[in-house]
């Protein structure tokens, strides 16, 4: 490392400005500006055209979600999980889940695991359509994000079909799934991942090899593996950099141990080589969804729910027989289950990178505190490291290609 | 489909001024490009090949606030959040129409706390809130259908109405 | 890489500072006095064997009426060993503060804001410390537990009346 990192805060770039530095100009970007996708501000400092220094300004849609948590019972606060990153609410129910599960040590249904899996990689699937719309919207490349929608229609029909809500479906809960799945989810999900494989051809068609597409990405928003890591970056952005590194293969939750999938890395850490990153690992999404759907045509139905009526309720026919079934309802309903003592701390690989989170139980029924490790949050102090010395335009690229969503970031 | 089809070859059309201006007014509305959160991909995908806003003239979003005449708060608003809101209000030109899109800009949604405005009418007139957490892209265009009867119903005068509620529309759309 | 390794070897190095070890549902959380969460944090992350070089996570929490009401949670994590470990530190009021570890790893500048932010504990070291998420002007920590959620009352049918009597709506 040459210079040393560091991660201005808008102040000082703003102060030197306004007691008289007149050689470089200060501009304000955002919180209302497309191309920051949300409300994220940028407090730039140019000479000319070219960055020397910038600040990104986060806290515009804070929403209190961790506090928030701290007043529900654990199974409540999974609908909150939701709103965080909301390209993918399902990786987010699934790592605050995961995080309770290991404070309570319950068992989940082989069903469920699998379900959870085929799930948050359509959800990956997704999030990176969205990703990849916008990103070649702010490069001025309109039918991509068409063609990027229209498949994740078909994905959200998938969650519409399972749980009844497109987006916010807190349809992973503490223990399980929240209901079993639906007769046709099966047929759609693989008539979708055979077609799916063929859309992303034609992604590729209109970009890979795009001259456009090339000059605004190649070599531009470089970082290399050292200053990466150093600066918390994770995900395809960590992975372009040519560090193989993803939680689901290095400590792998939910049985990922057991399919067969590849990490796709990048060589040069450039935008060009997070698009690939990314591009690939939506083909790997595919290939993971299909091994789980296969292994559940082969499990045939089963229970989705842990089988502990301490954490999960039982089904509600057994309430009408068994009295100890009806207090175990009542009890989960009036009050909540009681994690032990401890304090747990989970991370996932979501669409963004390392997802965390970090629960602190007190023995109530509601979480002491909750904590998450919002990977968009920590992935936007290297912008600055990135955008130093290139053009305005190309920020706007490196933005995209960092896919912040500016719900995690805030929280 | 045209008025060309209606006025026949009599080359002259009567109509009143109001409804001449609040006709131009509701084919060719152009919302602010304004998304705080959730709702904001669902806008998107309002926007996208499925659902395909465009039917309805409002493809064009301006990214400049001084260009638009609607806005949607698709999203929750924060107290931090909330002065920008108002200030790009005040900056859109008149006359300008405000859509609360989901819960959170109705009401404040499932988030009552510190950090979030209880409903974004505490900020700028609401004219038509939108309910759900997020809304469906087929709810926001029926909200936005709902706007523009109600536009179709505005005096010239520019006194404006009071604003329609998404759970009671039989009763308030006529 | 195990737990009892690791644990060796900050016991070898920093042992004297080692206020607690716990090791919950497999992970290893280690507390330690401010100045031996600095020394070890730098130890983890220098030693070439160990090589802790990601700080994966860091958080604050606030146990009202215990004391030290305050702890920081460092998560570490070795890339290499695919191994985390955990370092705890806690301070008191009425000047929480510990030290900063963002002259060791760069990534967590916005974590500790964040964590002055909602919880007011200071960072000695940390090169600016500002709030991030809330308005430069906010007054108090929200995440603190003596700290009220701040909710208001939902109106209702039976109710929106009197609420909406008092409610600031905009004008034009």
């Amino acid at each position: 490392m040459t210079e040393p990192i560091t991660v201005p805060t808008p102040q000082q770039i703003i102060e030197p400005a306004i007691s008289g530095r007149t050689e470089t100009m200060v501009l304000n970007m955002g919180p209302h500006h497309p191309s920051t996708h949300g409300v994220l501000r940028l407090v730039l400092e140019l000479d000319g055209e070219v960055v020397v220094n910038l600040a990104p300004d986060v806290g515009y849609l804070h929403t209190g979600i961790e506090k928030t948590m701290e007043s529900k019972t654990y199974q409540k606060a999974v609908v909150l999980t939701d709103r965080m990153d909301y390209l993918a609410p399902l990786s987010n129910n699934l790592c605050y889940a995961l995080a309770v599960e290991k404070l309570l040590e319950v068992e989940i249904p082989e069903r469920a695991q699998i379900a959870r899996v085929l799930l948050t990689e359509l959800q990956r699937i997704s999030s990176h359509l969205v990703w990849l719309g916008t990103h070649a919207l702010d490069l001025a490349a309109m039918s991509v994000f068409l063609y990027a929608f229209r498949e994740r229609e078909q994905i959200l029909d998938i969650f519409e079909l399972v749980s009844g809500a497109r987006m916010m479906t807190s349809y992973f809960r503490i223990g399980g799934l929240a209901y079993d799945l639906p007769a046709d989810f099966l047929p759609t999900v693989e008539q979708f991942l055979a077609i799916m494989p063929s859309r992303i051809d034609e992604y590729e068609d209109l970009l890979t090899a795009n001259p456009l597409w090339l000059e605004r990405t190649v070599g531009v928003g470089v970082i290399d593996a050292q200053a990466a890591i150093a600066l918390g970056l994770t995900g395809a952005n960590l992975r372009a950099t040519g560090v193989a590194y993803d939680v689901r293969k290095a400590m792998p939750y939910s049985g990922y141990e057991t399919y067969s999938f590849e990490i796709p890395i990048g060589k040069n850490g450039d935008i060009y080589d997070r698009y690939r990153v990314r591009i690939a690992e939506m083909r790997q999404s595919v290939k993971i969804a299909q091994q789980a759907a296969e292994r559940l045509r082969e499990l045939g139905p089963g229970p989705v729910v842990t089988p502990n009526r301490k954490v999960a309720p039982p089904p509600k026919r057994e309430i009408t027989e068994s009295m100890e079934s009806l207090i175990h309802h009542f009890k989960l309903w009036t009050e909540g289950f009681k994690p032990p003592r401890g304090d747990a701390y989970v991370s996932i690989e979501s669409p963004r990178g390392i997802l965390g989170c970090y629960v602190v139980s007190d023995g109530s029924p509601k979480p002491w505190r909750v904590h998450f490790r919002a990977p968009s949050f920590i992935n936007l102090q290297s912008l600055a490291h990135m955008a130093k010395g290139r053009l305005v335009a190309d920020l706007v690229a490196l933005i995209a290609s960092l896919d912040p969503v500016l719900g995690e970031v805030d929280r | 489909m045209g008025i060309e089809e209606k006025a026949g070859n009599l080359g002259i059309v009567t109509t009143t001024l109001e409804t001449v201006v609040n006709w131009g007014r509701t084919n060719a509305m152009w919302p602010l490009l304004f998304g705080l959160a959730c709702c904001a991909i669902e806008m998107m995908g309002a926007q996208a090949s499925n659902y395909d806003l465009s039917r309805f003239g409002m493809e064009l979003n301006r990214a400049s606030p001084r260009q638009a005449d609607l806005m949607i708060v698709a999203g929750r608003v924060s107290r931090k959040m909330a002065p920008v809101v108002r200030r790009l209000y005040d900056q859109m030109p008149e006359p300008k129409w405000v859509i609360a899109m989901g819960d959170c800009a109705a009401c404040g949604g499932i988030f009552n706390n510190y950090a979030i405005v209880q409903g974004v009418d505490e900020v700028v007139p609401v004219d038509v809130y939108v309910a759900g957490c997020p809304p469906r892209p087929e709810a926001l265009i029926d909200g936005i259908m709902m706007l523009h009867q109600k536009v179709m119903r505005e005096k010239i005068s520019g006194k404006k109405e009071a604003p329609i509620r998404l759970d009671q529309p039989l009763v308030q759309v006529k | 890489m195990d737990n009892q390794t690791v644990l060796a070897a900050l016991r070898d190095t920093v042992g004297r500072e080692i206020r607690a070890v716990s090791e919950f549902r497999g992970d290893l959380s280690v507390t330690l006095t401010p100045a031996g969460y600095l020394a070890a944090a730098q130890f983890l992350r220098d030693d070439p064997e160990l090589a802790y070089v990601f700080l994966e996570n860091l958080c604050g929490v606030d146990y009202l009426g215990r004391k030290p009401r305050f702890e920081v949670v460092a998560h570490l994590t070795s890339l290499r060993h695919r191994h985390r470990v955990c370092l705890k530190v806690g301070c008191d009021e009425p000047d929480p503060t510990v030290p900063s570890l963002t002259p060791l790893f760069p990534t967590a500048n916005y974590q500790e804001r964040e964590t002055f932010d909602l919880l007011g504990i200071k960072f000695a070291g940390h090169p600016s410390l500002t709030r991030i998420l809330l308005p430069d002007d906010w007054v108090g920590h929200p995440l603190r537990k003596d700290h009220p959620l701040g909710d208001e009352e939902v109106a209702f049918t039976f109710n929106q009346e009197r609420i909406y009597a008092r409610k600031p709506f905009a004008r034009e």
